[in-house]
């Protein structure tokens, strides 16, 4: 049946972190994004949420909420509104405690859940992005060679988000043609963590490079055991959450230009009143909402554990396109103030170019 | 619950209606090249056929609700021809007029005429304040005088709906809207429009000369004019909220039909349509194809959401002009790049591409145009009276 009907539950869930999101994530946003440092203050305040425990099962060690893809897209806009940045480094360990609870053997689970359920904030991350030229998810440079019981991993990931403290990566790799991910600790031996670059935006979002060198797993490590993961499904929720914080971004700024507009004055009339102008921002208005509903859909899709990679490749190349592009129309519309860094547009632009080019990183 | 998978009777519904829209799309061309003629009211195929519509009573709850599913209805119509049907429904746009305005005596005595409504004039089409057509009370008949283009459903109808003006100087708050039936002396047909596209379609001009109409035919019974606001204007305006989806639902059906020649094209050609990887991989004709696609979906859930909302009995003012403008803008983008996909072969009047190129285009015009639909969301986005934004 189609149906747009948010359950009630999910209104609360949807208020309470836009408060959330307008009190404490959008002020902390200029001043994260400028010293490039995450606020501990505000990982702590995020962790006391719930976010990364509350879907997981109660026998290990979680609040047994139902498994939600929809209302993780809900919360990851919400979050999103308030800052990228931020929402991506309240949820980052999240993707990988999904990724564990949804295809994990009994034994992953086991280990590595109880790990994101505690009482402070911890990371366990998901290692997906690699700095090379027109970089594909799906045909990683990074191989794992299965040895005897084990696996040996080489290459290069990027934008390990997290990756200054996690305490575990899941390590996307080729294996013989086919696509596996891969447990990977942080002392494992091969493996060194070095700062991430220095971004055009997320810049308050700690980032590292993990350079694999020969490094051995076990083959327990290897994600689902012996008949691996379905490596598209863990794409295919990243990628409906990528698009969610994109929708959130895209909302921040039109509801930041909306006022802008009303308020700025030109040849005695605010330019909003000007054509120009009101139809960018119903246009800005018109793709927000577009993009969301796709981004529904495929959340929608992994919910019912039926196939998603379609839906969340539409969700995540539309949203991206559009958030870019309303973020561009958000500096067009604040002018000269639009590039200046005492309003949060400029940032938002970066943010959105950012964003564009992310896989991985969180899941819904 | 979110929930975007059609139920098995959903399923059912619009696997028959893909059925009829086969049959239907094998007259496509022949009433776009000879367009003065009409598509019959019930094709011989319709014999000892299940109507559609009656597939729609016994639904339950859990079925998606009417109003959403008579947008993917009307898309998977389309999908077979824009005005080629295996029975042509009864009613019209005046006849949703009538359902918003008229009195409980009015729906009576025309509910079950097809009426077609009649706004536009040679000199005003989005702004309709500004209709010149009259309407003057002379004893207990209203005497109408003026003239009517872009009548949709205007040949067939057996009445029309007609905007005309009590006081000119009254502006919009003088507008009013008459039943008219036809035979009534002094309303002509003048012409059936010559279109670029939707050729079949029943697009007429009228022509009223001292055309004389019973006092109670005016719709809704009320003679006096609201001194602020546009009360009786705005009830008629209500009309569009579940029409703009509607035209919407319309133009996608062609880009859906669109998209899917080009895919049986692509694949015949050899071209492997993946999805799930990466935009980096994909050959730069898929890379095209699939943003089609998807524009084609966004537009589609844009729909979906408008007409949901209608079916919850919520507000959907922005979200009906939100879809509208949405969709006008996609359907020409995807008909425009599929040909561009298939090359000449695009451009060939042995397929039926070229023809929703030019049958989409109506979308983003009739129902009130892209700029009169990001007028009303703009508006409501800034909290913005027609005054002020304008």
């Amino acid at each position: 049946m189609i149906s747009f009907k948010l359950e009630e539950e999910q209104e609360i869930v949807r208020e309470a972190l836009h408060g959330f999101a307008e009190e404490v994530v959008r002020p902390l946003a200029r001043e994260c994004d400028e010293s490039e440092k995450i606020s501990e203050e505000f990982l702590a305040q995020s962790w006391e949420l719930g976010l990364v425990s509350t879907q997981i099962p109660t026998e290990y060690g979680g609040a047994g909420e139902t498994r939600s893809p929809i209302t993780n897209a809900i919360i990851l806009e919400e979050l999103a509104w308030g800052d990228a940045a931020l929402a991506v480094a309240a949820v980052a360990p999240a993707a990988f405690a999904y990724a564990i609870a949804d295809q994990g053997t009994e034994a992953q689970k086991q280990t590595y859940l109880p790990l994101l359920c505690g009482e402070q904030y911890a990371a366990a991350v998901l290692a997906v992005c690699e700095p090379t030229v027109s970089f594909d998810a799906t045909i990683p440079r990074t191989v794992a060679e299965p040895k005897g019981d084990e696996f040996v991993i080489s290459g290069v990931k990027c934008f390990v988000p997290m990756g200054d403290r996690a305490s575990h990566f899941l390590v996307f790799a080729r294996n013989n043609g086919g696509l596996d991910a891969f447990i990977v600790e942080r002392g494992a031996e091969g493996l060194s963590i070095s700062d991430g670059e220095k971004n055009l935006g997320m810049r308050g979002l700690p980032t590292a490079t993990l350079e694999l060198e020969r490094v051995v797993v076990p083959g327990v490590n290897r994600l689902g055991g012996e008949s691996g993961c379905d490596v598209q499904r863990l794409l295919d929720g990243s990628r409906a959450a990528l698009a969610a914080v994109m929708v959130g971004l895209s909302r921040a700024v039109l509801e930041y230009a909306v006022p802008y507009a009303k308020d700025r004055h030109a040849f005695d009339q605010a330019i909003a009143q000007k054509q120009g102008i009101a139809f960018k921002l119903a246009d800005m208005r018109i793709e927000t909402d577009a993009s969301r509903w796709l981004v529904w859909k495929a959340a929608s899709q992994l919910e019912q554990g039926i196939p998603a990679a379609r839906s969340a490749q539409f969700a995540r190349e539309y949203a991206a396109e559009k958030s870019m592009w309303i973020a561009d129309q958000g500096v067009q519309v604040l002018g000269g103030h639009g590039f200046i860094r005492e309003h949060p547009v400029e940032l938002w632009y970066r943010s959105a170019r950012t964003l564009g080019v992310l896989e991985g990183t969180i899941s819904v | 619950m979110i929930d975007f998978e059609l139920t098995e009777s959903d399923k059912a519904i619009l696997a028959a209606v893909r059925e009829e829209s086969l049959i239907c799309r094998k007259y496509a061309r022949y009433y776009d090249e000879n367009e003065h003629e009409f598509p019959p009211d019930e094709l011989e195929e319709a014999k000892g056929r299940r109507s559609v519509y009656e597939m729609l009573g016994g639904r339950d709850d859990l079925d998606t609700s009417l109003g959403t599913m008579s947008m993917l209805i009307s898309a998977g119509q389309t999908w077979g021809d824009y005005s080629v049907r295996m029975r042509r429904g009864k009613g019209a746009l005046g006849n949703a007029a009538l359902r918003a305005a008229g009195t409980p005596e009015q729906q009576e005595k025309w509910g079950g005429h097809t009426l077609s409504m009649a706004i536009t004039e040679p000199g005003c089409g989005s702004d309709p304040s500004k209709v010149q057509t009259t309407a003057v009370l002379d004893g207990d008949e209203w005497v109408l005088n003026g003239e009517k283009i872009f009548v949709t459903t205007g040949c067939r109808c057996d009445g029309v709906v007609l905007w005309a003006t009590i006081d000119k100087s009254a502006g919009r708050a003088g507008i009013k809207s008459f039943v008219v039936e036809k035979g009534t002396p002094g309303f002509v047909v003048a012409q059936k429009e010559k279109k670029l596209g939707i050729r079949a379609d029943d697009t007429a001009a009228y022509v009223f000369t001292d055309c004389r109409i019973p006092r109670e035919n005016l719709l809704g019974g009320k003679e006096d004019i609201p001194k602020q606001s546009s009360g009786g204007f705005k009830g008629v305006m209500k009309t569009f909220n579940m029409t703009r989806p509607s035209v919407a639902a319309i133009g996608i059906g062609m880009a859906e039909a669109a998209l899917d020649f080009t895919r049986d094209c692509l694949q015949e050609a050899g071209f492997e349509i993946t999805y799930g990887g990466g935009s980096h991989g994909r050959p730069a004709v898929i890379e095209k194809f699939q943003k089609l696609e998807a524009l084609c979906e966004a537009s589609m859930m844009t729909i979906l959401r408008a007409a949901w909302l209608s079916d919850q009995g919520q507000e959907n003012n922005t979200e009906a002009s939100v879809c509208k403008a949405k969709t006008g803008q996609a359907v020409r983008e995807i008909t425009q790049g599929c040909i561009e996909i298939l090359g000449p072969m695009g451009i060939s009047r042995e397929h039926l591409l070229e023809k929703w190129f030019r049958d989409v285009r109506i979308t983003d015009i009739y129902e009130g145009t892209g700029e009169i639909q990001r007028m009303i969301i703009a508006r409501s986005l800034l909290g913005y009276t027609r005054k002020e934004l304008n």
